[in-house]
């Protein structure tokens, strides 16, 4: 999405594809945004909220001493324990907005949204 | 049950065993329950514990050992463990029983809950009583840990006993976690404490054993339980109610009429103090050389019947 043509006859359509790849830019930090990455650090995730397209594997990976799972609010996916440096990926297929947490410590929640 | 409020007190095997509180120098915090309610003594350094009533007896906590754990905070998990043990060994009266509330193994692994038991075995007393922490709890539930835990063979977290008097009930709140909320025992758990103690006089002093305290500590970091008050509201009408929990890794206290909540020192490392300015997470604190085995213990309570409170001694690893 991030080769989205832009010129000043931009389509209505390839408008929204560009907002789409800034967004996913935005929410992952770098210019390449096929695969964002959430560090679970400090007891938080950051980001704590991000937007990707349908089919984007976002993958968490544990930055602290102590382990942490990842659980959709309602767990429709599930991560093992992660210790430190353990990664945990998964693909969003369809659009919507799932909040997340930690099954360890629930104070620490997040929110992957999924649009077009 | 024993009807604590009778004026005989315990018997000659009690009184032998309160005669050795003056000994205990371990990294326990010593309970002692008499008269039906317990009381922590801070044990001191020089080993004399809170002198104890000749009709008492003694039990010990531990918690939060982290078997399995080897991160820069403690990188001898197990050493630290160990002097705990001797410690509690060389008790001159030779505890009831061992209470340990909870996060047994680091990571729920197999390997770590064996040896977990396997240390466990080093302490010499008659019974060894747990909890399960959230540490115990994660992948597949609590089947790892009631592998081998299942302390009345029922297969499920949470149980009771009787000792030398004092009712003792274990439960879990490691299981109930939702997005946002502090973890819950439960309503199966609530509706099973409320049919057991419906057997259990209110004159007999209770003791509850459960990981994660059972009064909101602090909040922002899940340091409570949200139907906590369920439980206690169950527990009033009791004379001597004492709480031991763990999950903070440090000592803290509350009192509510009757009710007396205690959280307990880890063998593993310190936690931060509840929003402690300049950390900002519940993670482990990496102390200097020498001052971690101040900040790990044990605690030896003693019950002294017609007391309500425990005697409890809190006592640092480190100790002289």
């Amino acid at each position: 999405m991030t080769t989205c043509p832009i010129h000043a006859a931009a389509s209505r359509r390839a408008l929204t594809c560009l907002l789409a790849g800034v967004l996913v830019a935005l929410a992952s930090g770098a210019g390449a945004v096929e695969t964002p990455t959430i560090a679970v650090e400090k007891f938080a995730f950051a980001p704590k909220e991000i937007s990707v397209l349908p089919g984007t594997k976002v993958t968490w990976i544990n930055h602290d001493e102590t382990p942490h799972a990842i659980s959709a609010a309602d767990k429709g996916f599930v991560s093992k324990a992660m210790d430190t440096d353990d990664r945990f990926e998964y693909t969003f297929t369809t659009e919507g907005d799932f909040a997340y947490f930690c099954t360890l410590h629930p104070f620490m929640t997040g929110i992957v949204h999924v649009h077009k | 049950m024993t009807d604590h409020d009778q004026p005989t007190g315990f018997d000659a095997e009690r009184r032998r065993t309160l005669g050795c509180l003056a000994g205990w120098t371990g990294a326990a915090i010593v309970w002692t329950v008499a008269g039906g309610v317990p009381r922590a003594l801070a044990a001191s350094s020089s080993g004399g514990g809170a002198a104890a009533a000749s009709n008492a007896f003694t039990f010990v906590q531990i918690s939060d050992t982290h078997i399995g754990f080897h991160k820069d905070a403690n990188t001898d998990i197990v050493g630290g463990f160990r002097r705990a043990a001797g410690d509690i060994n060389a008790l001159a009266q030779r505890p009831a029983l061992v209470v340990h509330t909870g996060d047994v193994s680091h990571l729920s692994k197999p390997e770590e809950f064996g040896q977990a038991k396997e240390l466990l075995q080093e302490i010499r007393v008659d019974r060894v009583h747990t909890v399960p922490g959230e540490h115990d709890a994660l992948d597949d539930g609590l089947a790892g840990y009631l592998k081998n835990f299942d302390h009345d063979g029922r297969n499920r977290a949470w149980y009771s006993f009787d000792q030398s008097g004092v009712h003792f009930v274990g439960l879990s709140n490691v299981l109930n976690f939702k997005l946002g909320t502090m973890t819950s025992l439960g309503d199966e758990q609530l509706a099973w404490l409320k049919q057991d103690l419906a057997h259990v006089s209110h004159s007999t002093p209770v003791v509850v054993l459960a990981h994660i305290p059972l009064w909101t500590v602090y909040a922002p970091w899940g340091w409570g339980t949200a139907d906590a008050d369920q439980a206690l509201a169950l527990l009033r009408p009791y004379g001597s109610v004492t709480v031991l929990n763990g999950h903070i890794h440090q000592v803290l206290q509350k009192v509510e009429g009757n009710i007396a909540l205690h959280t307990a020192m880890s063998l593993a490392y310190p936690l931060p103090t509840p929003g402690q300015e300049g950390i900002g997470e519940p993670g482990p604190v990496k102390v200097p050389a020498g001052e971690l085995g101040k900040l790990l213990g044990t605690r030896q309570l003693t019950v002294v019947r017609g007391k309500h409170e425990l005697a409890l001694v809190d006592t640092p690893i480190d100790h002289a």
